[in-house]
């Protein structure tokens, strides 16, 4: 069986300007892939590209799913697919309650009505892992919520979700210290053999907690380098610079 | 944005209400405006001679006033002699839901109408055309001297309290169409809550149009004694037919001291109704009155619900929320108008436009000299849906007292593309998602509501969304 994301020499744009330059990765399921780079390097470009988002234009190249084209699908058909993004910046939706957003996420992943009753055991659940207070889902989706409360948000989305395939969009910045211990150990519960997981980060110290198994360096819109998670101490010792050099 | 996804503006309403029953009237006048019409009424009605003078009055005073500029577009979209003034399905009011006629029941069981009768909340009213067909209210409350009636009935039986208030706070003189709706006034609600008494079950209407080219003029009358209390809730709806109707309401309430009033309105009518709607209350010292207005049908609506605050310590506040679909224009808001010192006020307004529909808030603030250490907030915020819809804003703030406090807050906005993704991301369906941030808009509006009204909402809302966003 075909169980990984490719991404197969991915062109594409915003506006008039070409951000990624063929960029070909394969994450097969169970693993967990980071891809780091310097700013405009073309990181939520391609997070923006892979969920859809109708502002960016896939110019060329090709993007599966178990082996099957997502291109031509909407947002909401990835996501019913098993794609996930959690967001850089998560949007505030004013007098949408949270767990009510939730529980329309979940039924239309779920392609049915879940248990009233089995969805708020497992929301119970997966916010106990996140630490996060249950007053938290009733309030407006994001308003209001701090930067840290905002990436927990996310976290607690995906892990609802059971999504197959995860996109974490710089899901690090923003957070303090105990924060990022928290939301990286609700990653690590998640992380196993039905999920397969691609982070993008600036920074190495998501890393620390999360111990990838592959990394790779965008640098202009392409994969510059792969490799094992040594990469990423390399990287927090000599910069990008190395890499844009060695070209 | 660019958007692969065709929309669909061809059927951007979906009316349920909409339908038309072969009702025989009982009673009817000729189409048109006229003194012999008015004659007729009070004949018909067995009116006192002083009703017969007022309304004669106020037809005088209807054909000399013009209508207010600030109406665009209402003074000559319509001729008055297409509409028909009078027209009654009904001998009189029934007081057992067996005893109102068979056809007419059929209609209210579709409009779900039946349903709330066997739930008896506290009072129930059922007006069709000119007259109420229903009027009920339970025993429990009757005991306790609360009345309940059409305002028809209101008059026959408790003509000194309802002299003492009627047309005493908006007189023929206020607006054309509140002279209009003086002429001709027929069915609406007397309702009167005694001293200390408090009425914890809301009193219930229902408003159905279902002659053709037809005006109805209801007016209610509401009097909540010194510390007092009641929740009167109305509903409306009418069919779809080529042509319009017109509906011109008047509905004075008078909150004593220390009484509360909450009024709520859920207007669903037809696009082909002019909605066209005068509502104030008078609020005397530490007293509160609560406007929750809903507006999501007609073609036209012209309403300001105001609060006047008479007495010290009054509060006054208005929830508006308005829906302007295709063919509509909701203009609606509201008005403070502070009389006496130490009172406090606020209005809360939400539009939305979609399918090219527009929506205006129009409101006024107004302190007087001698209301010193007053306080009124202002929100109002609009959601426009497509570049083909519109919203207004158009506050009046006139402030005269000392120490007046008073804040205006307005925001226009659209449904984001960001949210959109955001939603959609999570497997929401587009459509859906649209009707989320809707909803999620108009949530401190809603949350006012009673629970089967918010429900209601939420689904009508829902229902006009959809397509409504490329």
């Amino acid at each position: 069986m075909n169980d990984k994301f490719e991404i197969i020499d991915l062109h594409a744009r915003i506006e008039e300007r070409e951000i990624l330059r063929g960029l070909t990765l394969t994450v097969p399921k169970g693993e967990v892939h980071a891809i780091m780079g310097p700013n405009g390097s073309g990181k939520s470009t391609l997070a923006n590209a892979i969920m859809g988002n109708p502002k960016y234009e896939v110019t060329g190249g090709e993007i599966r799913l178990k082996g099957e084209s997502i291109l031509g699908l909407s947002t909401d058909e990835r996501a019913r697919k098993g794609l996930f993004l959690a967001f850089q910046y998560p949007c505030e939706v004013p007098g949408v309650r949270t767990a009510n957003f939730l529980r329309l996420a979940c039924n239309a992943r779920a392609g049915k009505e879940l248990d009233t009753m089995q969805f708020y055991d497992k929301l119970e659940e997966k916010m106990k892992v996140l630490d996060i207070d249950e007053k938290f889902v009733r309030r407006y989706l994001n308003e209001g919520f701090s930067g840290g409360e905002k990436k927990r948000n996310e976290v607690l989305q995906m892990m609802m979700l059971e999504p197959e395939f995860a996109v974490l969009d710089e899901t690090d910045s923003g957070l303090d210290i105990d924060a990022l211990k928290i939301v990286c150990e609700g990653v690590n519960k998640l992380r196993g053999p039905n999920i397969g997981i691609l982070i993008i980060t600036h920074y190495e110290r998501m890393l620390r907690y999360i111990a990838p198994d592959h990394i790779h360096i965008l640098v202009e819109g392409r994969i510059a380098k792969s490799g094992g998670p040594e990469l990423a101490a390399h990287l927090e010792q000599h910069g990008y610079d190395w890499i844009t050099k060695d070209k | 944005m660019s958007d692969p996804t065709p929309t669909n503006p061809s059927s951007p309403r979906e009316y349920k209400e909409g339908f038309h029953d072969d009702i025989k009237a009982v009673k009817s006048v000729p189409k048109g405006l006229s003194h012999d019409v008015v004659d007729y009424m009070c004949d018909t009605k067995s009116e006192p001679d002083w009703m017969r003078e007022f309304r004669h009055r106020s037809l005088d005073l209807f054909l000399k006033q013009d209508v207010p500029a600030w109406m665009p577009g209402l003074r000559d979209e319509f001729n008055y002699d297409e509409f028909t003034y009078y027209v009654s399905p009904v001998e009189k009011s029934a007081r057992k839901w067996e005893d109102v006629p068979e056809e007419i029941r059929r209609t209210y069981d579709k409009l779900g109408i039946a349903k709330e009768e066997q739930k008896l909340l506290g009072g129930l009213g059922a007006q069709i055309d000119s007259e109420m067909a229903y009027h009920n209210i339970q025993e429990s409350l009757s005991k306790k001297g609360i009345i309940f009636l059409s305002c028809d009935e209101g008059l026959k039986q408790y003509p000194e309290i309802f002299r003492e208030h009627f047309a005493k706070n908006i007189p023929p003189e206020d607006n054309k169409f509140a002279a209009l709706n003086s002429a001709f006034w027929s069915g609406g609600s007397f309702v009167y809550i005694p001293k200390s008494v408090k009425c914890d079950v809301p009193l219930s209407v229902y408003f159905r149009i279902n002659a053709e080219q037809f005006g109805q003029f209801e007016r209610t009358l509401i009097i909540c004694e010194d510390d007092s209390f009641c929740h009167y809730v109305e509903g409306c709806s009418a069919p779809i037919y080529t042509t319009n109707s017109l509906h011109a309401a008047v509905v004075e309430i008078y909150v004593k001291e220390r009484a509360r009033c909450r009024y709520t309105t859920i207007q669903n009518w037809s696009t082909d109704v002019y909605n066209l709607v005068t509502k104030r209350s008078l609020i005397s010292a530490k007293g509160v009155m609560e406007w929750v207005d809903g507006n999501l049908g007609s073609k036209r609506t012209v309403k300001y619900p105001s609060c006047y605050m008479i007495g010290e310590g009054a509060h006054g506040e208005v929830l508006s929320l308005a829906s302007a679909d295709k063919g509509m224009w909701q203009d609606a808001g509201a008005k403070l108008v502070f009389l006496a010192p130490n009172c406090s006020g606020r209005i809360n307004s939400k539009s939305i436009s979609g399918h090219g529909g527009r929506s205006s808030y129009r409101g006024l603030v107004q302190v007087a000299k001698n209301a010193t250490n007053c306080r009124a907030q202002v929100n109002c915020d609009a959601l426009i849906l497509d570049p083909r819809s519109r919203s207004d804003t158009y506050p009046t703030m006139e402030v005269n007292g000392d120490l007046a406090t008073v804040e205006h807050e307005a925001t226009v906005s659209s449904v984001s593309d960001e949210q959109l993704f955001y939603l959609t991301s999570r497997g929401i369906k587009k459509e859906d998602a649209v009707s989320m941030i809707v909803n999620g808009f108009i949530e401190p509006v809603v949350k006012e509501l009673p629970m089967e009204f918010a429900v209601e909402i939420n689904r009508l809302i829902g229902l006009q969304m959809e397509g409504s966003v490329g």
